[in-house]
């Protein structure tokens, strides 16, 4: 805690070396992006310890199945079944929250403007998920496995499969952006975003793992990821042995 | 006494190039509808990487107070008015340009823990293809007297306060405010820990 952080911050600190740096060298284009100068740390006020809250409002409650179009084609590819839980660091439901997903389709291509890999676009997947939490902070939704696909990184570089989860939680200081890969992929060890981060085991839970209980007979694929968004210390009352 | 198990954090992992698919539902760059108080303003910003080159692929997040210093969020227990439908967020992404517009009204103060009053100002969260996990910047509003006393101004190196400052444009009659957020260099833009 410097001078001006005239308060301590009820939100815990990142355990060291769990969160990536902002610049790394293996990845190419954070070279030109990544603040150089530290950042100046700050006790929250009211506006970093509030945030936007996305619920009902948004998201009708439901089933959420990217592998059907509007029209009501099928998307191509192996089918998943994607959920896990939405906890604080101390395992905490975080409910009726919107989540927000995407992903590249079976053949590893977004249906982006921007991307100009050179796999096929599938008519009847757009990629675009949204689901909410339940009251026990589950979700799940069901999707097709994405591909991986080439980048410009360095010579020959591919991303692992991954999906893009976006999630807010209860305040300015609990956003997390991240991705979720697959168990056994062999692209995970080469990858530079992947590896940006220290902590071998924050990495490790970056990767969901395959399930049996949901995966459902002659369908889909199950697999589980749970998710922790930053937790406050505990209040004397809790008594969180450790926090200490 | 039950010990609850810890979990630390997710990891953050890059928004990537393609966050459109994923997040443009809630792009939101008319921040206060019709029927909310306050001074109508436009922010006009632009945001440059280290060879001050536009950043087309960010996007960019807002959250703010209304105009009478109240955050639209159960937390906010201060006695203050808050417009039904009021929710304080945006979301945009940057253009081929680098540029981001958005309309909102001049939010109010909002008063610190220790009940000093806060300069008014956006909280500006920043995401994009190179950043390994978001950056939270300020923007301020400039000749405002409460900027001299602001508490999180005032733990910025005063050499670099401008970073956060917007500057007065004047366009069509509504108050336009520039502010160009520079990644890197000797401008570099000052993004917060907390």
């Amino acid at each position: 805690m410097n001078e001006c952080q005239t308060y301590p911050s009820p939100f815990r600190k990142h355990k060291q070396g769990t969160q990536p740096d902002h610049l790394h060298a293996g990845y190419v284009s954070s070279m030109k992006r990544a603040p150089l100068q530290p950042l100046v740390t700050i006790t929250p006020t009211l506006s970093e310890l509030t945030g936007p809250l996305f619920g009902r409002d948004e998201i009708v409650a439901g089933e959420c199945n990217m592998t059907r179009s509007a029209n009501g084609g099928e998307a191509q590819g192996q089918r998943i079944a994607v959920s896990g839980r939405l906890l604080d660091e101390g395992g905490a439901p975080i409910r009726n929250t919107l989540l927000e997903v995407w992903q590249a389709n079976a053949a590893g291509r977004y249906l982006h403007k921007w991307d100009q890999h050179d796999a096929p676009l599938d008519p009847n997947f757009s990629g675009e998920g949204h689901v909410l939490t339940d009251d026990l902070g589950r979700y799940s939704f069901v999707t097709v496995q994405p591909g991986s696909y080439p980048w410009g990184n360095h010579h020959n570089a591919w991303r692992p499969a991954h999906i893009h989860f976006s999630v807010f939680g209860p305040a300015v200081c609990t956003r997390l952006v991240t991705q979720m890969y697959f168990p056994g992929d062999p692209l995970l060890p080469f990858d530079p975003i992947y590896n940006c981060t220290a902590d071998s085991a924050a990495r490790e839970r970056l990767i969901s793992r395959f399930d049996w209980n949901t995966t459902i007979p002659q369908s889909t694929l199950g697999f589980v990821f749970d998710i922790h968004l930053r937790g406050r210390y505990a209040t004397p009352m809790e008594e969180g042995h450790d926090d200490h | 006494m039950i010990t609850k198990p810890f979990m630390p954090a997710t990891t953050w992992q890059t928004v990537g190039p393609f966050f459109s698919i994923g997040l443009e539902r809630l792009y939101r760059a008319d921040i206060a509808g019709a029927g909310v108080d306050g001074e109508r303003i436009r922010v006009a910003g632009r945001l440059l990487d280290g060879d001050y080159n536009p950043i087309p692929d960010a996007v960019v997040e807002v959250w703010q107070a209304n105009a009478h210093g109240k955050y639209a969020h159960p937390g906010d227990t201060q006695d203050k008015p808050l417009e039904q439908g009021f929710r304080g967020f945006g979301r945009i992404a940057t253009d081929d340009l680098g540029e981001f517009r958005f309309s909102t009204v001049k939010p109010g103060s909002v008063l610190t823990q220790s009940g000093e009053p806060q300069a008014p100002h956006l909280v500006v969260s920043l995401m994009m293809r190179g950043l390994l996990r978001g950056l939270v910047t300020r923007a301020y509003f400039p000749n405002e007297g409460l900027n001299a006393t602001d508490q999180v101004l005032q733990c910025v190196p005063p050499a670099r306060r401008s970073t956060l400052l917007l500057s007065s444009l004047v366009e069509n009659d509504v108050p336009t405010f520039g502010w160009t957020i520079h990644m890197q260099g000797p401008s570099e833009t000052v993004f917060f820990d907390f």
